[in-house]
């Protein structure tokens, strides 16, 4: 379903992404991992059309991504961001429903208010927090939010940028369940971008390592833990003893 | 020698770059005036946060220096014994130069920073990424709305700015510097001319886009953290008083040279 062929992505002298190839099957969950500034981050704004790389094909259907029709495009895609990118201004209902109120998915406002409560519920969060303002709540709401809203619209493909980032561990497995359990019943194609390896193995079918720019390792999950890939051991069980240098 | 020229040529290029940016900018800016979709709501909202919200302001911005531009002239003219060119000279003071100027440059100080730090904020917090994986251009959605609204607003204020600026000139000349008070107003009104009028209108649709597009520009190009949403917000309130007092001049001169 997503084909990334030989990408590649420099700011200035700092090549980020230096030939990355990478495979998501439909309906499949891919973790992405590797250490920090290794570009997990910016391979999902590639994808997104967020950044433009400096060269290499973004396939999703066998379409290029630059020859697509922008909205109909982006209208396929749920987004959760790391921080939640929550809109300060608006209220939580408002977020979660930002896209059935405006553009081509508008829905009349009644109709995208009882959805917007509707994903809230399904992501553990009362309708009592509908109409709060997202500075009103916890990390961990927010991040509930953030997952409400990339779900609203039921994209065919999801991507998380370090869905447990800042959250205690309980939240975090919370949240881990959550992106399993909705991604398994709505049969989306997900990229989620981590380093914690708790997410990978309560989210993943498949992992990818980035290392050095480009996918060090890719296969089944299931796999990962007999790899024999001496930087995806290291990374894996957190040692600083191994081929990755500790100071970046 | 060289690295003067070098460094001149630098500094040249860097500012034909940033005016290209600017350009680019407002040229995408406007672009998007006649092509949906259009956002109504975020458009009203920025009308009342530019325009009713900075009535306070304006007003007591314009009523002290109108009463101060009163005591000048009259101190200043007594030197002539041209003291009853008070009410004439204020009202000119007022609605060719200080109402739009001093209203233009107390929106900039209040809208332009505003605008610039909440989008900023948005950028460096990946709002404005989210805006655009929800399917909604941010110029579209955050520039346009609020460029509209301050030109459209500032007329207004500029308006009510020139109004409260002649009335403080009015309460000074009457009830301090002892002029009769159908006298002062008379003189007044029949000393503007249409011209007067038109020009500060339009100085304040001007000064109203400048101090929009400042804010949205500088928080669009903001760097990351809070440094940069400082440098971003410091910046905007800079390039915006700096484009008014120069726009300023460039239409005085075009509405009034002999």
């Amino acid at each position: 379903m997503i084909r990334l062929t030989d990408l590649h992505k420099s700011f200035g002298n700092n090549a980020v992404l230096r030939g990355v190839d990478l495979h998501v099957p439909k309906g499949e969950s891919m973790v992405v991992i590797g250490g920090s500034g290794t570009g997990k981050s910016v391979l999902i704004k590639c994808i997104l059309g967020l950044i433009t790389p400096d060269s290499g094909v973004i396939e999703v259907d066998g379409q290029d991504v630059t020859e697509a029709d922008r909205d109909a495009f982006l209208a396929r895609f749920g987004m959760l961001f790391q921080g939640g990118a929550l809109f300060d201004s608006l209220p939580v209902w408002q977020n979660v429903a930002f896209r059935l109120l405006r553009g081509s998915l508008k829905r009349p406002k009644s109709e995208a208010r009882e959805i917007a409560i509707e994903k809230l519920r399904r992501v553990g969060l009362s309708s009592d927090v509908a109409d709060r303002l997202p500075a009103e709540l916890s990390g961990g709401m927010q991040k509930r939010v953030g997952l409400a809203r990339a779900i609203a619209a039921n994209p065919e493909i999801i991507f998380f940028d370090e869905p447990t980032t800042g959250l205690d561990p309980i939240m975090a497995g919370v949240i881990n369940d959550l992106i399993r359990e909705i991604v398994t019943e709505m049969g989306a194609t997900a990229i989620t971008i981590t380093h914690d390896m708790a997410s990978v193995r309560a989210i993943a079918d498949d992992v990818a390592m980035l290392h050095a720019g480009k996918v060090r390792w890719s296969g089944p999950v299931s796999k990962m833990d007999d790899s024999g890939d001496p930087y995806l051991h290291q990374f894996i069980t957190g040692s600083a003893e191994g081929p990755i240098e500790a100071i970046r | 020698m060289s690295r003067l020229l070098a460094a001149i040529g630098a500094t040249t290029l860097g500012l034909l770059a940033a005016i290209g940016r600017l350009a680019l900018f407002v040229g995408e800016t406007l672009s998007h005036l006649f092509r949906p979709p259009f956002y109504p709501r975020e458009f009203g909202h920025a009308l009342i946060q530019i325009g009713y919200f900075s009535l306070p302001v304006v007003g007591l911005t314009a009523l002290f220096t109108g009463g101060a531009l009163a005591l000048q002239i009259y101190a200043g003219g007594s030197r002539f014994d041209a003291q009853a060119v008070v009410p004439q000279i204020v009202a000119i003071g007022m609605v060719r130069e200080l109402g739009p100027v001093l209203v233009g440059l107390m929106i900039a100080a209040r809208v332009t920073s505003s605008i610039a730090a909440e989008i900023a904020t948005m950028k460096v917090t990946e709002q404005i990424d989210a805006l655009v994986t929800l399917s909604t251009h941010p110029m579209k959605y955050l520039t346009l709305p609020r460029v509209l609204a301050a030109t459209l607003v500032m007329p207004v204020l500029v308006g009510i700015g020139d109004i409260i600026g002649i009335f403080g000139g009015y309460l000074v000349g009457t009830e301090r510097l002892g002029f009769n008070a159908a006298a002062y107003l008379k003189n007044t009104a029949d000393f503007l001319t249409r011209l007067d009028i038109i020009s500060s209108l339009v100085k304040g649709a001007v000064f109203g886009f400048i101090a929009a597009l400042m804010g949205c520009y500088y928080g669009m190009q903001s760097d990351r953290g809070a440094m940069g949403v400082g440098r971003a917000t410091k910046s905007s309130v800079v390039a915006a008083a700096i484009l008014i007092l120069a726009a300023n001049f460039i239409l005085t001169e075009a509405f009034f040279s002999a």
